[in-house]
């Protein structure tokens, strides 16, 4: 199945061109990229227990972010958060490990995938569940650390919480810090957004009196010029809700694709790694090589670690 | 003093001596001070600590997690303990999951309180005793409220433990007094375990059976210990203990004999006593006459209509007569 996500050169692909990227958000995206390939590879050889979500398609959401968080701001993900987390600190290692139980893992290998906590990260895979969380960190933040905030990431599917609900009401009550990043991929697991969302994640937003903001661009620098100056408003008690229209290039978690070709395909043709191979191929091919080799050499190092130790403490 | 009364005072205690302690719920601000007026007064003195919220219950036990997590103590109010159902994932999957799922421990100082109980007329949601339904999970503790323990040390004890904890409170004990008010009786602590015995020495010395009960149910099972000594000359022990889960199973061995009752308000099946007699069995099964005995309310919904609601709930005559039982053997 990874033989159709490498980049299709040659024919036209979706959306303008995009513009240039800093070398190190481009090593960032690549980053991600290879980390999630190399999970399925994993995967399909059988080297990996459990399950897992790959990012792949939505890579640039937490890179396009991450110069507009500080090491202050609170950051929620979900399942999907290989990328928030590599967005945020770059350790592919800690996260390989505690992907595979081997020592060195971020949580001794008890969270897996989609439990990760550090610093001010934290993962759970509890569709909706971290948005209340978040509001009361939220609340901490603006009453101690007035200018940080909390980033949710939820999907498009995550709205059928009542969950996101609750928080979002006493985000707009309280004037919360809070910023909810919604990556709209269009489905979620199976079920296509239209069959599983009336109406629209604006209109949630607009119900609650909460500012709205979409980002259909998968340009990284132009997302961040329209996101800063929003972002510094949450920062002042302003929530937002950030809806990016995205595209899910992989399975839900691996090998459960059942959506027909055309939709593989149309997410083949918005996918930003194949557009930034065409638009910009010196650069994509300097950094491409190398962030393939880097995770190869993370997954030999990490394979070869012996396993995460833990005693169950409660 | 009332029961109220000495947890509303042990929550004002609280946010006096903790500056990161907060107290939120739904209609918890003065004047109307929360549903059963155990907040009263919190609002005015603490108004940035004390916070009314939304009717959401997952919602505001998820605040409290968050509020928790960035280091705060956070004490939430669940205005009829019924409606912890709902926030019933953040307490399973979140909360008692933080403490632990992230590979070292990650304190949380959490206590979510729940008016509990039937007795004054609320009807079938407003009534039950979900204890059972939260025992048994790491990470989560349970306590119950009760005349014999004072709520400021009880609130402490949780506090202190650094992970979420459910604080059941029943609420018919509100208007009771607290301490002990039968003059037959006298109660003592040994550690979180209340010991309630026969003022007469020779009486104290060897209980012919004894109870096991929170502190809910203490005062029925009292008044049953009352009239099993006064009518039949039978003469019995009550325990209580402040945490029921998880429950120091060692701190009861000492006070039990050969028969054993535990009685408690929630219905029968996968209950909090058969987690106790299970544990005292495990320990003493060869000291006991028989196994324990567990009495429980009728398997039914709780009615509205006070003729209704006695015939379901856990009576102390109920427990009179399953004493009487465990000693015919
Ligand atoms: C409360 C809950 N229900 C169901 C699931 C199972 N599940 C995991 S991911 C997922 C789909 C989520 O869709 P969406 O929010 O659109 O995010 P995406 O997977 O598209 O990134 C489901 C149903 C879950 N993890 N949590």
């Amino acid at each position: 199945m990874t033989e159709t996500l490498t980049p299709a050169l040659g024919p036209a692909t979706g959306g303008p061109p995009l513009s240039r990227l800093a070398d190190d958000d481009l090593e960032l995206l690549l980053l991600i990229r290879h980390f999630e390939l190399t999970l399925l590879q994993l995967y399909g050889r059988g080297e990996l227990n459990g399950t897992t979500h790959t990012c792949l398609g939505q890579e640039y959401v937490p890179v396009a972010l991450r110069p507009l968080l500080g090491p202050g701001d609170f950051v929620f993900s979900n399942h999907r958060g290989h990328g928030h987390y590599l967005a945020r600190f770059g350790d592919a290692h800690g996260l390989l490990a505690e992907i595979m139980g081997r020592e060195g893992a971020v949580c001794g290998g008890v969270g897996g995938s989609q439990h990760i906590h550090r610093d001010r990260y934290l993962s759970t895979g509890v569709q909706g569940e971290s948005l209340p969380v978040a509001a009361g960190v939220a609340l901490h933040l603006r009453r101690t650390e007035p200018g940080a905030l909390a980033c949710v990431h939820i999907g498009d599917g995550t709205w059928g919480e009542g969950a996101v609900y609750e928080a979002l009401n006493m985000a707009a009550l309280w004037s919360l810090p809070l910023l909810v990043v919604v990556e709209n991929n269009g489905i979620a697991q199976s079920t296509p957004t239209a069959a599983q969302m009336a109406g629209t994640v604006a209109g949630r937003a607009a119900a609650f009196g909460v500012d709205h903001h979409l980002v259909v661009s998968a340009d990284v620098n132009e997302i961040r010029t329209g996101l800063e100056p929003l972002v510094a408003r949450v920062r002042e008690g302003r929530p937002l809700v950030v809806e990016f229209v995205t595209h899910r290039l992989g399975p839900h978690s691996k090998g459960d694709d059942t959506r027909p070709p055309e939709a593989i395909r149309a997410a083949e043709e918005n996918d930003w790694y194949a557009r930034y191979a065409q638009d910009h191929p010196e650069h994509f091919h300097r950094f491409d090589g190398p962030a393939r080799a880097l995770v190869q050499g993370v997954a030999d190092e990490v394979a070869a670690r012996p396993p995460s130790r833990w005693s169950p403490c409660a | 003093m009332r029961v109220a009364e000495n947890l509303n005072a042990a929550l004002h205690g609280l946010l006096d001596d903790d500056p990161t302690a907060y107290v939120l719920g739904e209609d918890v601000l003065d004047p109307y001070g929360g549903a059963f007026k155990v907040t009263k007064g919190l609002s005015t003195r603490f108004p940035d600590r004390v916070i009314t919220t939304p009717i959401s219950e997952g919602g505001l036990t998820g605040v409290a997690a968050g509020l928790a997590l960035t280091g705060n103590t956070a004490v939430a109010e669940i205005m009829f303990g019924d409606f912890a159902a709902l926030a019933f994932d953040q307490l399973c999957n979140f909360a008692a999951k933080s403490v632990s799922m992230y590979g070292s421990r990650l304190p949380l100082r959490m206590i979510v309180r729940c008016p509990t109980g039937g007795g004054r007329g609320y009807g079938p949601t407003h009534s039950q005793s979900l204890q059972k339904h939260f025992v048994g999970m790491p990470g989560l503790a349970l306590y119950e409220m009760s005349p014999f323990h004072d709520n400021r040390d009880v609130l402490a004890a949780m506090v202190d433990r650094g992970e979420p904890c459910l604080f059941f409170e029943d609420k018919v004990l509100y208007t009771r007094p607290m301490g002990q008010a039968d003059p037959l009786f006298r109660a003592r602590l040994d550690g979180g375990l209340a010991v309630v015995d026969p003022v007469v020495p020779e009486l104290a010395a060897r209980p012919d059976y004894v109870i096991v009960t929170p502190g809910g149910t203490a005062h029925r099972a009292l008044e049953a210990m009352r009239s099993l000594l006064v009518e039949e000359e039978i003469s019995g022990r009550l325990l209580v203990p402040s945490r029921l889960y998880p429950l120091d199973v060692e701190a009861l061995l000492p006070h039990l004999g050969g028969v054993v009752l535990v009685a408690e308000e929630g219905t029968a099946g996968g209950t909090w006593g058969g987690e106790v007699a299970h544990l005292v069995h495990q320990r003493i099964w060869e000291r006991l006459r028989g196994p324990v005995r567990l009495v429980h309310s009728a398997a039914s919904v709780i009615p509205t209509a006070a003729h209704l609601e006695r015939e379901v709930l856990l009576t102390a005559s109920a427990i009179h007569h399953a004493v009487r039982e465990a000693l015919r053997g």
